[in-house]
């Protein structure tokens, strides 16, 4: 045995106690789903984890029905501090419950322990105090004074962060003071049931979050179902555009946050040890399956082969293996589909041409694995260089300037997120502001913090989440002809 | 009428460095106070917080079970054992050569450490203690038992003496049986910008570890990181030790706070790993100071063996320069053979 073969790490599942099923969380209530329910599985093993109930027309009716009541009857009427009082609650519960949070989300999505303890979870408790605190601030929302929540929110997450983006999608929602209904993805449901749990032991009143869940055609009826005010999706740009037409002319406000194909642009004159790490990160991080992940690396041409060489050295170093050992780097793919897609596009890389590299790493024998990938020799032609692969990939291309890094940079129908990497501040502040995209990191990569607002151009979104731009988007500037608004004014004139 | 004379250039004639080998297969035969300088302005430069989230991450792996039973027996095998006191006498030294040699009284499977480091005055003590356990020449400390004697020399700790007498502090320091010499670089210099006078100053000591059968005595050279203050510094010292021959780079002395900590440790890990990469070469690491614990003890064998490979995990090519470590570690080794922690008087003081 080598000191390198770290025994095992297991991080113990016996904090963590699931039910046998879930039903779906309707009006404070976990009440069964009409729809014909289906298993959760661990992504590393394919061991069901759990029966989840799928919500049918109906049951995304009740869900929309409860939201409604307690708009109008409880969370519309209670004050912004006593909104803040529940998310802070909410939010202590989280850290109270962070390893029993991060154990189910290893198990139900493949992710390491590490990312799930160290990045996800903490992240979740952080999102939720920060929108607590914007609660009785909403006058500072950038609306104007007394702005107005919108209604019925319907929000359709995805999986690669499930509890995350449950947390991105609800803490700003019940802070300006809309309720929700939530449909986690079909293959990570698992953490959104805890939160449900939470919830309860929150007191949140009942139907002010509700949480269906169910395949893709759930979501399909919670976003076109007539009485929601607000549509917030974070997934595929297909899906995206699917929602945006069908969302066209029915008055519902719309955030979309879709798919990217960032560029990571590593100047000569970059921190060459963090650069490396940095476009690790960038990449490998999550297995790849973030939408703003650096999946394409632009490296300046004369620094190109040690950066490659650099770059081998490090992935084999990387540890693939069971996502609930602590010494886990990359985890498991989510899903068989997902896999197949990973699969299906790197071979098309390899048939265009592309120099396809991992390096040796023994793949478990059940679950969906696949090793780090490095393409070298990509042209800006190819479908990897185009098309979101969502996964351990990594195209390589080359730039000789920076007018050249830009444009490539740009040349892409999506515009999430990009990188730079260079010791130079005037360049790196140039290059920052001529990249379209939401966001730029600057030596570093994928860094979330709760005050930043996260959104994309084109193909890859638009409104943005995070800040007091993510809060905005759950409001609307006050009418001053609006019944409500004139009450408001009253109340708040005779206080 | 007026002649009009061409206005003279005046050209400082470079600074012509002592013909140490690296530096002249690396930089090229012209090796001059400003190539070198050139060389080491060109590096590229340290995040410091890329630098310190790897050193982080790098933290929380975790060790368990036989992983940890193995971590624990190495680390006691790359320990120099350590007393650098003004009030240093030949018992206390005798003293510390005995632990070394019977870490664990209570355990004779203890592995014994890799050298003892003391003063150049006490060299003569600590080898005359050591007896048939004194290593012979530079590279057998680890094997059959074998301990090295490491002395600080060059007027440690603040390295503020003339060549000479640094020279000679190291060259008596040989001769007494000193199997490695600890020098401080000449921090002030460095600082000011004459790397010239650095890295003579390293190649002559170097030659002062010359034996009179000709081989050397490790020169491990001592940066003192803490006084060097940015990562980027770190960088070039590291660079600069390497080029003029040393064969250890070393953070510090212990004597000015910080001392070794997991970034600037890996950062130099970093730099024998480029040195490597480009030459085949293999140079030692040494953190020393404020390591006290097996457990920050563990995330330096993680961050050796995760960025220069498992093959540095050997007293040829990695030391902690330590002293409280070593009964910490003794006390973990027990808890794993026994069940249950015991306390500091079921260890020996040194």
């Amino acid at each position: 045995m080598t000191f390198l073969d770290y025994a095992p790490a297991p991080e113990s599942t016996a904090i963590l106690t699931l039910k046998p099923s879930y039903g779906l969380f309707i009006g404070g209530e976990f009440v069964a789903g009409r729809g014909s329910p289906f298993q959760t599985i661990s992504p590393a093993t394919e061991v069901p984890i759990a029966e989840i109930a799928s919500a049918n027309a109906e049951d995304v009716d009740d869900a929309v029905k409860a939201a409604r009541l307690a708009y109008e009857t409880t969370w519309s009427r209670l004050s912004g501090a006593d909104r803040g009082k529940y998310l802070f609650r909410i939010a202590r519960l989280v850290q109270e419950r962070a390893r029993e949070l991060a154990v189910a989300e290893s198990l139900d999505n493949g992710k390491p322990i590490k990312e799930s303890r160290d990045v996800d979870i903490p992240l979740v408790a952080a999102w939720f105090f920060y929108y607590a605190g914007w609660a009785d601030k909403i006058d500072h929302a950038g609306l104007g004074a007394n702005p107005r929540a919108l209604g019925v929110a319907a929000q359709v997450i995805p999986w690669n962060f499930p509890l995350l983006m449950l947390a991105w999608k609800i803490a700003p929602a019940l802070a300006a003071g809309n309720t929700v209904v939530l449909k986690p993805a079909e293959t990570t449901p698992l953490t959104a049931l805890l939160f449900a749990e939470i919830l309860q032991q929150a007191d949140l009143p009942a139907g002010v979050v509700n949480i269906v869940t169910g395949a893709g055609s759930t979501g399909e009826l919670l976003v076109n179902h007539p009485d929601v005010n607000k549509v917030a999706f974070t997934g595929s740009t297909a899906v995206g555009r699917a929602i945006a037409r069908s969302t066209a002319g029915t008055g519902k406000k719309l955030t979309l946050e879709l798919g990217g194909k960032a560029a990571n642009i590593v100047f000569d004159d970059a921190p060459m040890e963090q650069a490396i790490e940095g476009i690790v990160n960038g990449i490998f991080f999550n297995q790849g399956h973030v939408c703003c992940a650096g999946s394409r690396l632009l490296v300046q041409e004369n620094v190109h082969d040690e950066v490659v060489e650099r770059l081998k050295l490090r992935l084999s170093t990387l540890r693939v293996g069971d996502p609930l050992d602590k010494n886990t780097d990359v985890g498991a793919i989510n899903s068989r589909a997902q896999l197949n897609r990973i699969r299906e596009l790197s071979t098309v890389g390899e048939d265009e041409g592309a120099t396809r590299w991992s390096p040796e790493c023994v793949l478990p024998e059940k679950g969906f694995w696949f090793a780090p990938t490095i393409f070298t020799s990509v042209s800006t032609s190819h479908r990897i260089a185009r098309e979101e692969v969502f996964g351990p990939v990594l195209s390589i291309l080359t730039f000789r300037t920076p007018a050249e890094a830009v444009a490539k940079a740009n040349n892409t129908p999506y515009g999430l997120s990009a990188g730079i990497w260079s010791d130079k501040g005037s360049k790196v502040l140039g290059v920052a502001d001529q990249l379209r995209a939401g966001v730029v990191w600057i030596n570093c990569f994928n860094q979330f913090d709760p005050a930043s607002p996260f959104g994309g151009y084109k193909e890859s979104g638009y409104g943005r989440e995070g800040g007091r731009h993510g809060l905005a988007a759950y409001l609307q500037a006050a009418d001053t002809n609006s019944v409500a608004t004139i009450t408001q004014i009253k109340k708040a004139q005779s206080k | 009428m007026t002649t009009f004379e061409e206005p003279a250039v005046i050209v400082t004639p470079p600074h012509t460095l002592a013909p140490a080998q690296r530096a002249l297969a690396l930089i090229g035969g012209d090796l001059t106070e400003k190539s070198l300088r050139l060389h080491l302005e060109g590096l590229s430069g340290v995040d410091a917080v890329g630098l310190e989230a790897r050193a982080s991450a790098l933290g929380t792996r975790s060790i368990k079970n036989a992983s940890k039973v193995r971590a624990l027996d190495t680390i006691i095998g790359l320990i120099d054992l350590t007393t650098l006191e003004g009030a240093d006498t030949p018992g206390k030294v005798r003293s510390l050569v005995a632990k070394a040699l019977a870490p664990d009284a209570a355990d004779p499977t203890t592995p014994r450490v890799a050298a003892v480091c003391v003063y150049g005055d006490m060299v003569s003590e600590a080898v005359r203690a050591l007896g048939s356990s004194h290593a012979v020449g530079s590279d057998s400390a680890g094997l059959n038992g074998a301990v090295n004697v490491a002395a600080v020399a060059t007027a440690f700790p603040s390295g503020r003496a003339s060549l000479a007498v640094k020279v000679a502090d190291t060259a008596e320091a040989v001769v007494a049986g000193a199997n490695e010499i600890d020098m401080v670089i000449d921090r002030g210099a460095f600082l000011s910008g004459r790397y010239g006078l650095v890295f003579d100053q390293i190649v002559a000591v170097k030659e002062a570890c010359r034996r009179a059968d000709g081989s050397h005595a490790h020169l491990k050279v001592i940066l003192e990181t803490g006084e060097l203050t940015t990562y980027d510094n770190v960088r070039r010292a590291s660079w600069l030790a390497i080029l003029a021959g040393g064969d250890f780079i070393k953070t510090s002395t212990g004597k000015v706070a910080p001392a070794a900590t997991l970034p600037v440790t890996l950062l130099m890990l970093q730099v024998v790993r480029e040195w490597h990469r480009l030459t085949g070469e293999r140079i030692g690491v040494k953190p020393a100071g404020g390591i006290r614990t097996s457990k920050d003890a563990i995330k330096y064998l993680v961050a050796v063996a995760e960025t220069v490979g498992e093959e540095w995990l050997t007293p040829q090519l990695f030391r902690f320069g330590a002293s409280s470590l070593l009964n910490d570690v003794l006390l973990q080794r027990q808890k794993l053979s026994t069940g249950h922690y015991s306390g500091a008087d079921y260890v020996t003081m040194d």
